[in-house]
């Protein structure tokens, strides 16, 4: 168990080293110079200088490598003017745009993309386990077919689509719900849940059909197992071979599967927070993608493969902890 | 007195008949076998008595007790499965709840029928556990399944289905997944139960060995009818109908000795197959399997040398070491002088245990065959091919059919013209009867032993079996643990066994004369172990 | 494929997909055929009072603009559909070739090659399916230089992002084919490995690959459709649906017709295609494994 925590949490390093190496490559071999946007118009060729010195990007490149991975673990110095100024680890720079450090950047927006993606997931899952078992148990024809349609209705429409719809229908048309924009949790968290209601709809209608499709399929193949047959032999009743049974069996891919999709949900809320214009960290991306803001670009992509690595560790926990067959070693 | 009468039952599935017409009784601590091969109806007679057909017409009546069993409703059924009528699956891999403790599942039976508190229920599991000798009852029922061994499963089952003291008991094929020398075990345990418990035994089989021992009465059944029966001594002693006795016949036989004084063809001298272990968690790499572990023997031209294990003993790593389709990691095969590996050509060939999965499902029968001749620059092979169609026993036409499209006892054929199309000096067999029916499993030995004969080629049949190998077999060796315990010809090792190993494999083969089963089972019993 | 005929949800699927390439393929005759091509302004026909929004009902719809008009613009709007049609599409098709012959390439050398190939490449497969795709993708796409042909980056970038399922199942399915007896009675006959790859391994793999592929195409219109959206995608005047949500966000209080043309286009065919992906996994896959999207 131990030692498996140890590989696992080294093969995630591995993983994170893997990734900011080919980051690292792309973003900074790329064909723009950083530094000239920075400098912007009437640059002369010692302003250019001062500025890719303070920006540390005039050092060869696997110096800067070197630099960048010192301030992720033990943070660095940068140059400012006369004096210097000191970046903390984990650092990953100032951004060329707002000078501000990006670990900051992105602590400030996390909080919205985090709203996002709970909320969603937890709609989600609510919604699609409901009708996975329903439809499942095939109690009800009509109920499998709308399930099924909806299911592949899912499958078939754009987070942004859906979220254009939303806002023409309930901020256009019946006017029930304002423009999303959000406010934090801490400050009411009643504007905070009625802001981000229809972001939360939006992004968990494609979840909920994933979901769905996978606790029906579950079910069913789990009321075709054999001993699901020796518990009707033994007299146990439906309801009681369901919820103790069959149940177990079909949720437990979805535990995993949910550690997993909070991660991605988060970059997929890059086209969410756009979409409703709310300052998350997807949206942070766009804007620095589009300002070539290198620093921030880097620290944002970072992070969601922090987070991706992370969540697919904890699920691998999380599968151990339910199915008994399962062992770490 | 009796405790289970059926008569003129009746199950359909659609337009197809399962069961057409079954009568028979079950008398109050009696125990009967049906017997039949796959298609019989037995299984379907066997999920009647539970009611556990959902998609299947079931008539006629099972008197049971005062109820009959047929007109009951749902919440009357449920009071008598489990409590009344306990049934024991096959496939103890997969019939118990992979995430609940086998003493969960058993309380959990055992409160639903009688209403007892918690503490007693969990106190009733240990006890039925320890009745089914189950080591370290208290303990061990706080394992899950698959902490189990299969025959250890196979008795939580039975302990499962004693639990609420039933006057019923249903074993479906409940050996047909284990080991030879675990099969006796659970049969031995079953015959102990319902002498113990006083409950009656229904005991469905394919095989006569098995129920030969553990029945006084047995049904044969055949395509949803019974075609004969009685008391077991009398059916197994003196069967009147055709099929029963068809059925007794394709029991393997001894065969006359053969005198084999050929050169040895292939020589295998010191071989070790190890697999290594994946490094988990610690540093150290684990000890790896040794799955054959020092094996010396020599396969002499023109003999068939029969190699027998159980599961886990290393002996389909063994024939495909001989095959040379695996390097083993010490020691030297060669055929005729030349190191195995090195071999080109098709001079040994293998018959594999699943035809279905030993035929490629995407190509024609033909074409599998072909593919040999067509490697070794044969333009054309369709003729040949039809020549080995037909004399493993098929039609020309078989040649553009589909394996999906063919039994198994044909597609076992079709396995055996590939073997034979590149002209093989060696075919090593692996299991390759033991997933057919007793009755296409005689005549697939027999054709392997025509073709041996008129081709003139040497053989390595690689089972479990000991009774097929005692038919088929000039030369045995017993397998245990990646090594050879006991190599000799078949009749002295049937007769004489040296190792304990092999005495206690030859003394668990079920046997189909009701009396030698009978005087088994009590040296078994007499000797521990 | 008796089922297929027989599978309604796959007929209509397939015959709308159908429509839908037809359309991308015949884009430039079909714009010709309504007289019209996607990038000549009608600034008469916009609302000049009001932002430009299309004059008349509906978004501007007219004999000669079947669709309307694209507010701000005038541009005609039916030109721009079917255009936008062929890049959709052709983007997806692109990257989804791109990504199985990637997908199968790896996984079959996975699969078929020694311990040490298969730990590298299960390695990196696994790296690249860690990735965050449509992150990586806005990044990499914002920073080439952006005279390079467009389309064909976009189909690029989503295949090297997304080819990490089809060599998962690729390899998985490799290996357990590789066990099947009828392999071991292949290298008994003397077959060589590149002979058993072809004819044993590989008619095998088509029914796993085709289905995963099949869902595979569908999920690369979204995210070519996301990637437009966000202003990484084509660029202007190329006409992509994603593109034009895009631009819809700012016009659909005023226009919702502007909005319900691309995206309903957009859902049709994204529908048309899980419905015959649907279909044809419900025909090849006996055991209804069900094929997870991202």
């Amino acid at each position: 168990m131990i030692g498996y925590l140890f590989r696992r949490i080294g093969g995630a390093v591995l993983v994170l080293f893997g990734l900011s190496l080919l980051l690292y490559g792309l973003f900074y071999l790329a064909p723009s110079d950083p530094a000239i946007l920075t400098c912007g118009k009437g640059c002369t060729p010692e302003r250019l200088a001062e500025v890719r010195h303070a920006m540390g990007v005039d050092d060869p490149i696997p110096a800067q490598y070197a630099h960048f991975l010192t301030g992720l673990v033990a943070g660095r110095d940068y140059p400012a003017g006369p004096a210097t100024r000191h970046c903390p680890a984990p650092c990953l720079g100032y951004s060329f745009e707002t000078d501000q450090p990006v670990t900051t950047l992105l602590l400030d927006r996390l909080p919205v993309s985090a709203s996002l993606a709970l909320g969603a997931e937890v709609l989600s899952l609510a919604a699609g386990i409901g009708a996975g078992v329903l439809s499942g148990l095939r109690r009800y024809r009509w109920l499998d077919r709308i399930v099924n349609g909806l299911v592949l209705a899912g499958y078939a429409v754009p987070v942004f689509l859906v979220g254009l719809l939303l806002l023409l229908l309930f901020c256009v048309q019946l006017q029930w719900l304002p423009f999303p924009s959000y406010v934090p949790f801490t400050t009411d968290p009643l504007a905070w849940a009625q802001n981000l209601l229809l972001p939360w709809v939006a992004l968990a209608v494609i979840q909920t059909a994933a979901y769905a499709r996978l606790t029906r399929a579950g079910i069913q193949e789990t009321l075709s197992e054999d001993y699901i047959r020796t518990a009707r032999a033994y007299g146990l009743p439906e309801r009681r071979i369901i919820w103790r049974r069959a149940l177990r069996g079909a949720l437990l891919p979805l535990v995993t599967l949910t550690a997993i999709d909070l991660a991605s949900i988060m970059t997929s809320a890059v086209l969410t927070e756009t979409m409703f214009g709310l300052p998350g960290v997807g949206q942070l991306l766009v804007g620095a993608v589009n300002q070539i803001d290198l620093p921030v670009v880097v620290g944002v992509t970072m992070l969601t493969g922090v987070l991706i690595v992370a969540a697919n560790t904890i699920a691998d926990f999380l599968y151990a902890a339910v199915d008994p067959r399962v062992e770490l070693r | 007195m009796t405790a289970l009468v059926v008569a003129d039952l009746r199950i359909r599935f659609g337009d197809t008949v399962a069961v057409g017409g079954l009568s028979f009784e079950v008398p109050s601590g009696g125990a009967v076998g049906i017997v039949g091969e796959s298609g019989s109806g037995k299984s379907a007679t066997a999920l009647a008595l539970l009611g556990l057909h959902t998609g299947a017409a079931v008539k006629g009546r099972i008197t049971f007790g005062d109820d009959d069993l047929t007109t009951l409703s749902d919440r009357r059924w449920r009071q008598v499965r489990g409590a009344r009528i306990a049934m024991v699956f096959q496939e103890p891999l997969t019939a118990l709840s992979p995430f609940h403790t086998i003493g969960d599942q058993i309380a959990e039976v055992y409160r639903l029928h009688t209403g007892a508190t918690r503490r007693a229920a969990r106190d009733r599991a240990v006890e039925v556990l320890r009745q089914v000798h189950i080591p370290d009852p208290a303990r061990r029922a706080a394992s899950y399944p698959h902490q189990f061994s299969g025959g250890m499963r196979q008795r939580a089952l039975i302990a499962m289905a004693l639990s609420c003291r039933p006057q019923l008991i249903v074993a479906d094929e409940p050996t047909t997944a284990l080991d030879v020398t675990v099969q006796a075990q659970i049969l031995d345990l079953l015959d102990e139960v319902r002498a113990t418990t006083g409950t009656s035994l229904l005991l469905i089989s394919h095989d006569l060995g098995v129920v030969a021992g553990s029945t006084d009465r047995i049904v044969v059944m055949r395509r949803g009818v019974s075609v004969e029966q009685g008391a077991t001594a009398a059916v197994l002693g003196a069967p009147s109908a055709a099929y029963t006795k068809d059925l007794l016949q394709a029991v393997p036989h001894a065969s006359p000795p053969r005198k084999i004084d050929g050169e040895p063809l292939l020589r295998l001298d010191g071989v070790r197959k190890h697999f290594p272990q994946p490094r988990r968690g610690s540093w150290r790499r684990p000890a790896p399997i040794r799955a054959v572990d020092g094996v010396t023997l020599d396969v002499r031209a023109g003999e068939t040398l029969g190699v027998v294990g159980e599961s886990g003993t290393g002996k389909t790593t063994l024939a495909r070491l001989m095959a040379g389709l695996l390097a083993p990691t010490s020691g030297t095969i060669q055929l005729d002088g030349a190191d195995i590996g090195k071999r080109r050509g098709g001079s040994v060939q293998m018959v594999f245990q699943d035809p279905l999965s030993s035929l490629n499902p995407r190509r024609t029968v033909g074409e599998s065959i072909a593919d040999p001749l067509r490697i070794s620059g044969v333009r054309d092979p369709r003729a040949r091919v039809e020549d080995l169609l037909r004399r493993v026993g098929l039609e020309r036409r078989e040649y553009d059919r589909y394996p999906h499209q063919l039994s198994g006892g044909m597609r076992q054929r079709v396995g055996i013209a590939r073997a034979l199309a590149p002209h093989p000096r060696l075919i090593i067999c692996d299991e390759p009867v033991s997933s057919l029916d007793v009755t296409t499993q005689a005549q697939v030995l027999a054709l392997l032993e025509d073709v041996r004969a008129e081709f003139g080629l040497t053989m390595v049949f690689v089972s479990h079996d000991l009774a097929v190998l005692r038919q088929i077999a000039d030369r045995v060796a017993v397998l245990a643990e990646g090594r050879i315990v006991e190599l000799g010809e078949t009749a002295s090792v049937w007769a004489n066994p040296q190792h304990p190993y092999t005495k206690e494999l030859l003394a668990a083969v079920p046997v189909a004369d009701p009396a030698e089963a009978r005087r088994r089972r009590a040296l078994r019993l007499a000797s521990p172990g | 494929m008796r089922a297929l005929r027989r599978d309604r949800g796959f007929l209509f699927g397939a015959a709308v997909a159908l429509l839908m390439v037809l359309v991308a393929v015949a884009a430039p005759l079909l714009a010709a055929a309504a007289g019209q091509d996607y990038t000549t302004y009608h600034d008469n026909l916009l609302d000049s009072a009001r932002g430009g929004v299309p004059l008349g009902r509906l978004g501007g719809i007219s004999g000669e603009h079947w669709l309307g008009v694209e507010p701000g613009t005038g541009r005609d709007l039916f030109a721009r559909v079917v255009h936008g049609a062929q890049t959709s599409l052709g983007v997806a098709v692109g990257a989804t070739i791109l990504q199985v012959l990637l997908g199968l390439f790896v996984g079959t050398a996975a699969g078929l090659g020694g311990r040490w190939a298969d730990a590298i490449l299960t390695r990196l497969v696994d790296l690249v399916l860690a990735l965050p795709i449509l992150v990586l993708a806005i990044s990499l796409l914002a920073i080439v230089p952006s005279n390079w042909p467009r389309p064909l980056l976009l189909a690029a970038v989503i295949a090297v992002l997304g080819w990490g399922g089809t060599a998962r199942i690729t390899r998985s399915e490799t290996l357990t084919l590789r066990t099947r007896d009828y392999v071991a009675a292949a290298r008994l006959a003397g077959a060589g490995w590149s002979r058993i790859a072809r004819r044993e391994i590989l008619p095998g793999l088509t029914a796993p690959v085709l289905t995963y592929a099949a869902l595979l195409l569908p999920t690369n219109m979204v995210v070519e459709a996301g990637l437009s959206f966000l202003g990484v995608g084509v660029r202007p005047p190329t006409p992509s649906w994603g593109q034009m949500l895009s631009s819809a966000t700012t016009w659909f209080r005023a226009d919702p017709m502007y909005v319900l043309v691309p995206g309903g286009l957009l859902f049709l065919t994204l529908l048309s295609f899980v419905l015959v992906a649907n279909g044809l996994r419900r025909a090849l896959d006996p055991r209804q494994r069900e094929v997870l999207l991202q």
